[in-house]
């Protein structure tokens, strides 16, 4: 184990990414996620990597799905607007079955909304972040540590599943400072036999590509994919619960906001309210065997979000309308506060749900 | 203690040392030793947890906060007002939190001619846990950054070695060989070694400055 350092959330992105052995980055900056592509930028050059900023958002994705057809670890970082830019790309990516990691440090919307930390993009990030039927691994830490631990996650899942993968981050993760232990550095086995990188005349051509002219084929494809995804949100589900096992009232929160609910949680707990915490780590796929493990002993369920109330939508189908499931969020760039938070968890177990 | 001799201080150093924690420190003790002070937020650069965070606080203490037009908006197009230049030139005691690095430091730059009139003192601020500084020599290149790009030069070291939360007198202790030798290398005295209120150093270190930690995460800050 190394030293623990003090790490910005952006600067810990890139360096993580590094030591999982992504040696090309195509970006274009965008607050508050700048201090990625500006890292990048310092140490790529040191390491025999690739930084490239890209004429916009637009050609950054396609610059990785490039590099990722040819059998590299890539990625790209981006904020909100920029991952709406991405999207068209995502889904080729998506569509050719290749593997990269993009972060989402997400920031206030609609539109070109603000720079101030946000989770406005659930929706985009876990259902529809592009066109077509189609998924990506989507992480949401809530430490600059587990920013740096999930990294490393995503890309070798990526791989794994040659799927694109997604780090749901936001402004206050990106900026804000913690102590963290940087992993050892890895190179990761290279045995992408389906990349196009160059067959030396030794087996036929490798062809990395989303267009498909007979629907049928088509179909199956999608099809074979969706088994993929099934198989996924059997295994690959992901959550960390805190005080839920007695909980009357269970908090769902990822991300900053979780830290705000994990507050709001002892808050709570001191007031003698049995509160806890359930927060997924994956949001694609969404948890939802944590959830339906506290189903039953649960009075309520409350989901905390810095939106207009996305998560709570998964909340709802997985609760399937056995217990009440409130929200509460602050959006725009405001942050909530753990004492607004405890005030919903007090109106919950006041009996007013 | 007296903090600050001279009538202007500048804070500058790499991104996450503690400026603008110490910069705050700095402003609350001398207001509360009676003194009129302005601070300065100088940071164009970085949108999250910067001084101008901490208005209501510092207003409170009678302290007046000059920072960019648009600081805490969601407008990310910085400038910088010109009472400011005014601030710096007379008037009462004034401390300016720079930004990080040559990049933060650039704005500074502006008010070089100001400053040299005003005879400043400049602090260096160092952190042995900040990542990408935690070698002497690479300390000491950005300190040579940020004075090019600031067109000023440093007066004295702070110390300001922390890992957040996690700190405690080891923490410390650990630090002051690499404070040492950053002021070897460059010449300067260290002016003190900081330490959170409530972490007692037994006298192992001369030169002390107790902080009061105020940059927090929403979720930290109590009465939230």
């Amino acid at each position: 184990m190394g030293e623990k350092v003090l790490m910005k959330g952006n600067e810990a992105i890139a360096e993580a990414a590094i030591a999982a052995g992504c040696r090309h980055f195509f970006g274009y900056p965008i607050t508050p996620q700048t201090e990625v592509a500006a890292y990048m930028s310092k140490r790529m050059p040191k390491i025999g990597g690739v930084y490239l900023q890209a004429e916009s958002e637009v050609a950054s994705i396609n610059m990785v799905l490039g590099a990722g057809a040819a059998g590299v670890r890539v990625m790209t970082s981006t904020s909100s607007p920029g991952i709406s830019l991405m999207s068209e790309g995502i889904s080729y990516i998506a569509g050719s079955d290749v593997p990269c990691l993009i972060v989402n440090v997400e920031r206030g919307g609609p539109g070109l909304g603000g720079i101030q930390p946000s989770q406005s993009d659930y929706f985009q990030a876990t259902k529809a972040t592009g066109h077509g039927d189609f998924h990506m691994l989507v992480f949401a830490p809530s430490t600059v540590q587990e920013t740096v631990d999930l990294i490393s996650d995503a890309f070798d899942l990526g791989d794994k599943y040659r799927m694109p993968t997604m780090i749901l981050s936001d402004g206050l993760l990106g900026q804000m400072m913690e102590p963290v232990v940087l992993p050892e550095p890895k190179d990761p086995t290279d045995n992408k036999d389906w990349a196009a990188k160059g067959h030396q005349g030794k087996r036929p051509h490798n062809v990395v590509n989303s267009l498909y002219i007979e629907p049928a084929v088509l179909e199956k494809l999608n099809i074979e994919r969706f088994e993929k995804y099934k198989k996924i949100k059997e295994t690959e589900q992901r959550a960390e619960e805190y005080l839920a096992d007695d909980a009357d009232i269970i908090l769902v929160a990822f991300g900053a906001s979780s830290r705000v609910a994990h507050s709001a949680v002892d808050m709570a707990r001191k007031q003698g309210i049995k509160a806890g915490l359930i927060r997924p780590i994956t949001v694609w796929p969404f948890p939802e065997k944590f959830i339906k493990k506290h189903v039953d002993h649960a009075k309520a369920f409350l989901s905390v979000e810095m939106n207009m109330g996305q998560m709570v939508e998964d909340v709802r189908l997985t609760v399937a309308e056995k217990k009440p499931v409130k929200f509460f969020g602050r959006t725009g760039g405001m942050v909530p506060t753990p004492k607004e938070v405890l005030a919903e968890i007090v109106k919950i177990n006041g009996g007013d749900c | 203690m007296t903090c600050l001799e001279k009538r202007v201080t500048v804070v500058c150093g790499h991104y996450g040392t503690g400026k603008t924690n110490l910069s705050i420190n700095l402003a609350l003790d001398c207001a509360g030793e009676g003194e009129k002070v302005t601070l300065i937020d100088m940071d164009i650069v970085n949108p999250y947890f910067r001084s101008s965070d901490y208005v209501e606080d510092l207003t409170k203490a009678g302290i007046k906060v000059l920072g960019p037009n648009f600081a805490n908006s969601n407008l990310d197009t910085p400038s910088l007002p010109a009472s400011i230049g005014n601030a710096i030139e007379e008037g009462e005691k004034v401390i300016i939190d720079v930004g990080g690095d040559d990049a933060g430091a650039t704005a500074l730059g502006v008010y070089s001619r100001k400053l040299d009139s005003s005879g400043p003192e400049v602090i260096y601020v160092i952190n042995r846990y900040r990542s990408q500084t935690t070698e002497p020599e690479e300390a000491v290149q950005i300190l040579r950054e940020i004075e090019n790009a600031a067109h000023i030069k440093a007066d004295c070291i702070v110390n300001n070695s922390h890992l957040k939360d996690l700190t405690d007198a080891d923490t410390i202790l650990r630090s002051v060989p690499f404070a040492d030798r950053v002021s070897q290398l460059t010449g300067l005295p260290i002016k003190f070694t900081t330490a959170p209120v409530g972490v007692d150093l037994l006298n192992k270190i001369p030169n002390m400055y107790p902080v009061r930690v105020c940059v927090k995460t929403p979720w930290e800050k109590a009465g939230n």
